[in-house]
């Protein structure tokens, strides 16, 4: 299985020929990714303080979003954003609609995590902090989010390596990702175990560092205790 | 959307189809759950056997889980297999096969959690009576055991549920290649994604609260 001789047809050299392909598909999961993380961290953050603190109406909606969003599998929201965006007279390319897709799904993840965090915060915290006169973003800012950063860092970390994960599905709807090119790759060389276990390796790398980071991270902010 | 007419007879057309679907993707997620709840068994005794050589391979197994894609995992069973000169898995049997190795992994975790919980008191005691390793085991702790995870199992389940829409990438027809046909073939977009996403909703919901009745028979007594 692994011929180290360079001829055509052995894994490493289609391997070389194919790097282009390869490396362009771990980019867009790695952009996908990123995006996607971008966006769901600060909407999910604004839905989640919404899901904690806000008034009850608004509270109602975004709790009908976060259960709504995590009952419906990844895919289905995909190919329904897919095809849906275009009903609306919104033409954007494949790779655009699984982002808003991801989003949608992770923001929904995120935003339910900031709420368990902030609604472990004591109570006593956000009095005190009303009672020497902080305004609500400011008890938010200075207050409670710093306090409920550590218990969030987990999850947190965990909603990435899903979406990294979840990036896989965006090759169904044809965004040529680090699988939708490896199986490019497969179908011109028939090299099936050797390129899908590169592509393995590859996720597991992404994944794994993206692990070690978060218990970094965890480490380094393991003084905020309460 | 401002020209979109909704016509729901493609919905009620397909409805046969659209249930089978369904149950075919209960199906596959039930049938994975018990054999990953198996796997997850012997995995978490492994696990806290406190032997290196049986605890090391299942934490490979389970991190290796935990960081590669369901869908990758899905093709490489599927696609890969026949490399090895295993052909006969369709590819039902080899989305089982896979939906089981991922359910195992994260079984193992929450069955660990749920053999650790267990007040060491309860295993003395079963001592203390005289009962055998084995029926220690068989009628103290994982009696136990099951009642305390039977949360974290029933979240497996749903989630499970949901991924077996991946299934629809090697064709395997349940609900969202269903859905994914008729839409090509009728192009009744709304129509056949809010109902593919109601039955996905409804269905994760009738079993949330099956599931939680079933614990509140169950409840733990501590």
């Amino acid at each position: 299985m692994f011929d180290t001789s360079m001829q055509p047809g052995t894994f490493l050299f289609e391997a070389w020929q194919a790097r282009f392909s390869l490396l362009s598909g771990l980019g867009v999961t790695m952009g996908s990714s990123v995006l996607t993380i971008i966006i769901a961290t600060i909407l999910g953050t604004l839905f989640g303080v919404a899901l904690a603190y806000g008034w009850w109406w608004l509270r109602a909606l975004v709790r009908l979003y976060v259960d709504m969003l995590r009952g419906i599998p990844v895919l289905v929201l995909i190919l329904f954003t897919y095809y849906g965006l275009a009903l609306f007279g919104i033409n954007v390319p494949a790779f655009w609609a699984g982002v808003i897709a991801l989003s949608a799904f992770a923001t929904a993840h995120v935003a339910e995590n900031l709420r368990g965090a902030v609604q472990s915060v004591p109570a006593g915290q956000m009095e005190a902090a009303k009672a020497i006169g902080l305004r609500f973003g400011q008890r938010l800012r200075y207050v409670i989010i710093p306090q409920a950063f550590r218990r969030m860092l987990p999850p947190w970390v965990n909603t990435g390596l899903e979406v990294v994960k979840g990036t896989t599905l965006l090759s169904v709807i044809g965004v040529v990702e680090l699988l939708l090119s490896t199986q490019q790759v497969v179908a011109r060389n028939y090299l099936i175990v050797d390129f899908y276990l590169l592509a393995t390796v590859m996720y597991l790398a992404i994944n794994l560092v993206i692990a070690q980071l978060g218990a970094l991270l965890e480490r380094r902010f393991s003084y905020l205790r309460y | 959307m401002i020209d979109y007419h909704f016509d729901w007879g493609v919905i009620s057309r397909n409805a046969d189809n659209l249930v089978n679907a369904l149950l075919l993707g209960l199906g596959l997620a039930v049938v994975s759950l018990v054999i990953g709840c198996v796997i997850g068994l012997v995995a978490a005794y492994a696990r806290v056997s406190g032997r290196l050589w049986l605890s090391a391979p299942v934490r490979a197994y389970v991190e290796f889980i935990r960081c590669t894609p369901l869908l990758l995992l899905i093709f490489f069973v599927y696609f890969g297999l026949p490399e090895f000169d295993i052909t006969y898995l369709d590819k039902t049997e080899s989305f089982i096969l896979t939906l089981s190795l991922y359910a195992g992994a994260y079984m193992s975790e929450v069955f660990r959690a749920g053999l650790a919980s267990i007040p060491k008191q309860y295993v003395e005691a079963a001592k203390a009576i005289g009962l055998r390793p084995w029926q220690r085991q068989r009628y103290v702790v994982l009696p136990v055991m099951f009642r305390i995870t039977l949360p974290s199992v029933s979240n497996n389940l749903i989630s499970l549920f949901k991924d077996t829409s991946l299934a629809a990438a090697i064709a395997i027809p349940e609900l969202t290649f269903t859905a994914r046909q008729i839409n090509a073939n009728t192009f009744r977009v709304m129509e056949v994604w809010l109902t593919a996403s109601a039955m996905y909703l409804v269905t994760c919901y009738i079993i949330a609260t099956l599931l939680r009745l079933i614990e509140r028979r169950y409840a733990s007594i501590r």
